[in-house]
């Protein structure tokens, strides 16, 4: 078990393209770090400088009280669980999980007890015998897991596991990752584009676009405070409805004709800044026409999800989309007067993108 | 899943395949049914009378200790030829299949002595390793080791045996790489992070999954050995000394042209017809079941 650090840490290639800008922050010992981010900003990147098997431009890379830039993966007691699982085809399962032992010339029956012990952990003792190729991609994936766990790393490092699994396998391996990391207490890495998994999965959150890290926090915070218009529409589903605005007042957004009131808004900002308001679709609540503080929203077509239903229309021109319980009646191409908690007012600038309140 | 689809009638299908069909009976059947029925057969020395003689050759043939020479020449030179071409193109499919610079480079030059005719590659290396002239042979004997393959029938053995392996070492190294590229890069990471050494990596993940590749090439190979090294054995050695080189298909050549002794040649043809189609039946039956993932 290990804390793991990273300080300013960059990746450039040889054609002087810069994959990681220099990205800092720490795990604590036994958490759960998710990176998330869309293809191509940098996130397995980082995951595969850790891991070793990329190496590190500049800043530093440690796994508990050591330095590792410099060590080779094999010692730096890490494990890898990869996305299409990374098996060796002509293994069987038993030897796939026993072969990193064996290369650490581990007693014999020290490698049988560990195999025995994580196949019967993850629900694989009568698979033992088979060839990857003879097993689904379930039953892969237990497999890779496995490999994983018997070397008893300080830290599990996973690459998109399970982005090769049909959805409903998905949950319910993210459910099982999540309760055998707590129950190992191993700090883990774990990168993933699909920020239900990067929610659900983590206790810290890391998410990052363009190489850089746009913001670290815990899963909650990251979707009540999303720091940047980035985080804010990456992070929940369906994404935060965006509406360009300026400021009316010490707190107040004017959309439009309508007025918002949004509390955690800076106070200093000069009246007319153009900047932009986010609201999440499942913070919109209906209220009754014409009152202070009410958005026309024109509903054009209904979403049932079955547990709710998302009314996509137009808000002053622009795409909208509320989420609503199944009891409210709308019906399309109908006018509904909506309304936010003040609390629930993101409010970003119009340039940068960066959240214009407390984070 | 593979789909196929389905002609119905024989007409269209036979007439797709008349071209390939017309082309394997010429050029293929035909000549082999010519030498089997030649192998029955014998001439006199001037062509006068021809006799079937049944089996008359065959068992001439396995009286001759020449034959079994000409046996061992060919295990010898098959042997030495396979490994020793197949191994270094092995060795250098690893090093090309690094991300190095100049890596392209690299392959490009490797894959030029695949385009010399045999019978060119045979005397480049004659003039290399001539006694008198060649460069390379003044450089062993300025080492003090005798050196004639003009006489000494292991020097000429030594001799095709090297202008062989040259020779394929380029084809064999490109299926080498294409099967080193067609390994998954994860499979070599996780093998990394499990620990591996290059060394032990090598050999217990990259090499058991090439052996497809591997044993694909050891067929390839053995039949390029069998037949077609006649031009390099011919350029280089002609067979001799004394029938040191002479392989079995070089002596075909020579007991048919040479010695014109016809019905004999064929039925070492023959022979050769039936190793081969036996060695080609374990290929397929045995070892391609057993390495394919």
């Amino acid at each position: 078990m290990a804390q793991v650090t990273l300080t300013n840490v960059k990746k450039v290639y040889a054609g002087g393209v810069e994959a990681v800008k220099g990205v800092s922050f720490d795990i604590p010992d036994g958490g759960f770090c998710v990176l998330v981010g869309p293809s191509g900003c940098g996130k397995s990147t980082l995951l595969r400088m850790v891991a070793g098997l990329e190496t590190i431009s500049s800043g530093e890379v440690s796994i508990g009280s050591r330095v590792v830039n410099q060590i080779e993966p094999a010692d730096r007691d890490i494990a890898m669980v990869f996305q299409n699982y990374a098996l060796y085809p002509h293994f069987s399962v038993y030897d796939n999980m026993a072969y990193g032992l064996r290369n650490l010339k581990t007693p014999k029956d020290e490698i049988d007890k560990r195999v025995k012990e994580a196949a019967r952990i993850l629900a694989i003792e009568n698979l033992l015998e088979r060839r990857p190729r003879q097993l689904s991609g379930g039953q892969r994936q237990r497999v890779a897991m496995g490999r994983a766990i018997v070397r008893k790393p300080q830290v599990f490092l996973f690459d998109e596991p399970l982005s090769n699994l049909d959805a409903k396998l998905r949950v319910q391996m993210r459910v099982e990752i999540k309760k055998l990391q707590r129950a190992l207490g191993v700090t883990s890495i774990y990168v993933t584009h699909d920020q239900v998994e990067a929610m659900t999965l983590s206790d810290k959150l890391v998410v990052m676009n363009g190489g850089q890290v746009e913001q670290i926090g815990v899963p909650s915070d990251v979707y009540r405070k999303p720091a940047s218009k980035f985080v804010a529409t990456f992070i929940g589903s369906p994404p935060m409805n965006i509406l360009p605005a300026h400021i009316d007042g010490p707190g107040i957004v004017a959309l439009g004709d309508a007025i918002l009131e949004a509390r955690d808004l800076r106070q200093n900002l000069t009246e007319g800044t153009k900047v932009e308001v986010g609201l999440r679709p499942e913070d919109i609540e209906i209220a009754s026409e014409g009152a202070a503080g009410t958005l026309p929203f024109d509903v054009e077509f209904i979403e049932e999800l079955g547990a709710t239903q998302l009314f996509h229309g137009k808000l002053s021109g622009l795409p909208f989309v509320m989420q609503a319980a199944t009891d409210v009646v709308a019906k399309e191409s109908k006018r509904l007067w909506i309304t936010v908690d003040p609390d629930r007012v993101h409010v970003f600038d119009a340039t940068s993108g960066a959240r214009l309140g407390r984070v | 899943m593979q789909k196929n689809a389905y002609f119905k009638g024989l007409t269209i299908p036979l007439l797709l395949l008349l071209p390939q069909l017309a082309i394997t009976i010429v050029f293929f059947y035909w000549p082999a049914s010519q030498a089997v029925w030649q192998s029955f057969l014998l001439q006199d020395a001037f062509g006068t009378s021809t006799e079937f003689v049944w089996f008359e050759n065959y068992t001439e043939l396995f009286s001759r200790p020449e034959y079994f020479k000409a046996l061992v020449n060919t295990a010898i030179f098959s042997t030495f030829v396979c490994v020793l071409s197949l191994s270094i193109a092995l060795l250098f499919a690893v090093m090309a299949d690094r991300q190095i610079r100049g890596a392209e480079i690299y392959k490009t030059l490797l894959i030029w002595p695949y385009a010399v005719a045999p019978a060119i590659a045979g005397v480049l290396w004659l003039f290399m390793f001539d006694p008198s002239l060649g460069m390379l042979a003044r450089g062993l004997q300025s080492l003090g080791i005798a050196w004639n393959p003009r006489l000494n029938g292991n020097d000429a053995m030594i001799l095709v045996i090297l202008a062989a392996t040259w020779k394929q070492i380029s084809y064999n190294f490109l299926f080498f790489l294409a099967g080193l590229q067609a390994i998954p890069k994860s499979v070599i990471e996780a093998a990394v992070i499990d620990g591996a050494r290059p060394w032990r990596r090598f050999w217990t993940i990259v090499f058991p999954l090439l052996s497809p590749t591997t044993f694909f090439l050891l067929t390839v190979n053995i039949v390029y050995v069998f037949f077609d090294t006649f031009g390099i054995i011919d350029t280089v050695s002609g067979g001799g000394p004394s029938g040191a080189t002479q392989t079995l298909v070089y002596k075909v050549w020579a007991d048919g042209k040479g010695g014109t002794d016809l019905g004999g040649s064929a039925a070492q043809s023959v022979i050769l017809l039936i190793m081969v189609i036996g060695m080609t039946a374990i290929q397929f039956r045995f070892i391609e079941r057993k390495v394919s993932y």
